[in-house]
């Protein structure tokens, strides 16, 4: 890489890490649940930002992708459940406040420690020429076993998630013997 | 310099072609919906002069920062999507990741809705957004598991590549199931047609309720652009790119997604719109496993 570009990735990358760690600062300073949400969901954008400066193209789109599609998710089950009704109403996004700055802190030492005064080990080895390519090789072959485990937990996750939640059954739906024509909507507003 | 200069000329064709495509949709949709093709073509000026000196309407304590992100956010998602499509040999920002990429944009779009909804602190706006989120996950999952049969067919995630290996045959094609989701999942985006329920009438606009003026313009722009946009990444991915007899690739590549927007907009405008639940059964139970299934044919092509 030439030096000039080398020095653009250099501040390209810090920019992305100021943005990352402000807008995640920022989720516990706004008194809306709409803004801490999406001030998290920018914090990953700028962390898949970085990613991508690292050269892990695939990582950091994917990073980008996930996490917006989480966040949007996740702000309905915010103001769902912590009963922010009345859109806009200002409320802290804190609570046990001194407890947890205490965890920060304790975690931020200790890791940020660990990372300056462990001796990291030399380079073995280079990095594969197509990335995306090792990645897709190493979820599919070494790493299947584990693939296959958490895909099907995490499936098992939503679906006992969503029929927790639903307060209708499909006997609702379809009848107490289940042979009654579906109701439409599915889900009576009651 | 000229580097520079050349990228800027290309990033402008880019553009109007995008806005070209949102002007194809908008007169399309309206044509489909019954009016006539003359005054169609013209709304779209009229509208745009009469947005542009529309006072700005506010509602109380509105969230001003997330309403305009969500309202101005939508074109230039539509113009990223316009930059990943490889328009002659190369795109603007040629990616090996161009399906990854185009995935993500979409995905820009459920925050987007939603915080158009929500900022607006009015009950049909926050109805709107939440009826786009629904709606969301019942073309999102289709639309993805319908973008890994064209990169599986080509090995590839780069939208020129897999536009270059269709020679012969368009996987539009040999894999209908999936250019068809592919095709609900474009209205989806872009909240048109029987997909669009957040914006729906009988919440007076829905996640539009409360828009005015320049505002509501780029929204509806945005709208219609984020279709032509999905329509033009289509090409690649499903009609063979710039690949066609007599004319240069370029120009087929225009043709091609002015076609394609051209009818997805007219049948947008002649379908009713979908109630939401209906929509995640039809989503979930019908296309996803067919789509599943064209993926699972496609492996077995591209494995045999």
């Amino acid at each position: 890489m030439v030096e000039t570009s080398g020095v653009l990735v250099d501040i390209a990358f810090w920019v992305c890490a100021a943005v990352a760690v402000g807008f995640g600062v920022l989720v516990f300073v706004v008194d809306s649940m709409a803004r801490a949400t999406y001030a998290l969901a920018l914090s990953f954008v700028a962390t898949g930002g970085a990613l991508l400066l690292m050269q892990q193209s695939y990582l950091g789109v994917i990073v980008v992708l996930m996490m917006v599609m989480e966040m949007a998710v996740m702000a309905v089950y915010m103001v769902m459940f912590m009963g922010m009704n009345p859109a806009l109403m200002p409320m802290s996004m804190v609570h046990s406040h001194r407890w947890a700055i205490g965890a920060a802190v304790t975690t931020f030492v200790v890791l940020g420690s660990g990372a300056v005064l462990v001796p990291w080990p030399t380079r073995r080895g280079a990095p594969s020429p197509d990335v995306t390519d090792a990645l897709g090789r190493a979820i599919m072959e070494s790493h299947m076993l584990v693939m296959m485990i958490v895909g099907p937990v995490m499936v098992a996750t939503i679906v006992v998630g969503v029929v927790l939640s639903s307060a209708r059954t499909r006997y609702d739906r379809f009848g107490d013997d289940l042979d009654q024509p579906a109701a439409d909507p599915p889900q009576e507003v009651r | 310099m000229t580097e520079l200069l050349q990228g800027v000329l290309v990033a402008a064709g880019i553009a109007t072609a995008v806005l070209a495509l949102a002007w194809a949709s908008s007169a399309a949709l309206a044509v489909g919906a019954g009016r006539p093709a003359a005054m169609a073509l013209g709304d779209p000026l009229l509208e745009v002069c009469r947005l542009l000196r529309q006072r700005r309407r506010t509602t109380v304590s509105a969230d001003v920062a997330l309403w305009r992100l969500g309202g101005w956010g939508l074109l230039p998602v539509a113009l990223l999507l316009g930059a990943l499509v490889p328009w002659g040999e190369e795109a603007l920002v040629p990616t090996s990741l161009g399906v990854v990429w185009a995935n993500t944009l979409d995905v820009l779009v459920w925050a987007l809705v939603w915080l158009l909804g929500w900022g607006a602190n009015s009950v049909a706006g926050l109805v709107g957004g939440y009826r786009f989120l629904a709606l969301a996950l019942g073309y999102e999952l289709p639309l993805m598991f319908a973008l890994v049969a064209p990169a599986m067919a080509a090995s590839s995630l780069d939208l020129a590549v897999i536009a270059g290996s269709q020679e012969g045959l368009w996987y539009a094609v040999w894999m209908p199931a999936a250019f068809a989701a592919y095709l609900l999942g474009v209205l989806g985006f872009a909240v048109q047609g029987p997909l669009s329920a957040p914006a729906g009438q009988e919440t007076s606009g829905g996640v539009l309720a409360e828009l005015s003026g320049p505002d509501l313009l780029v929204v509806r722009v945005g709208r219609h652009a984020l279709l032509g946009a999905g329509a033009a990444v289509a090409v690649p991915l499903f009609l063979g790119g710039g690949s066609g007899p007599w004319l240069p690739d370029p120009v087929w590549v225009v043709v091609k997604a002015l076609v394609l927007t051209a009818s997805l907009a007219y049948l947008a405008g002649r379908l009713p719109v979908l109630r939401v639940p209906r929509l995640l059964e039809i989503g979930w139970v019908v296309v996803l496993p067919l789509v599943v299934l064209q993926d699972l044919v496609v492996a077995v092509v591209v494995v045999r």
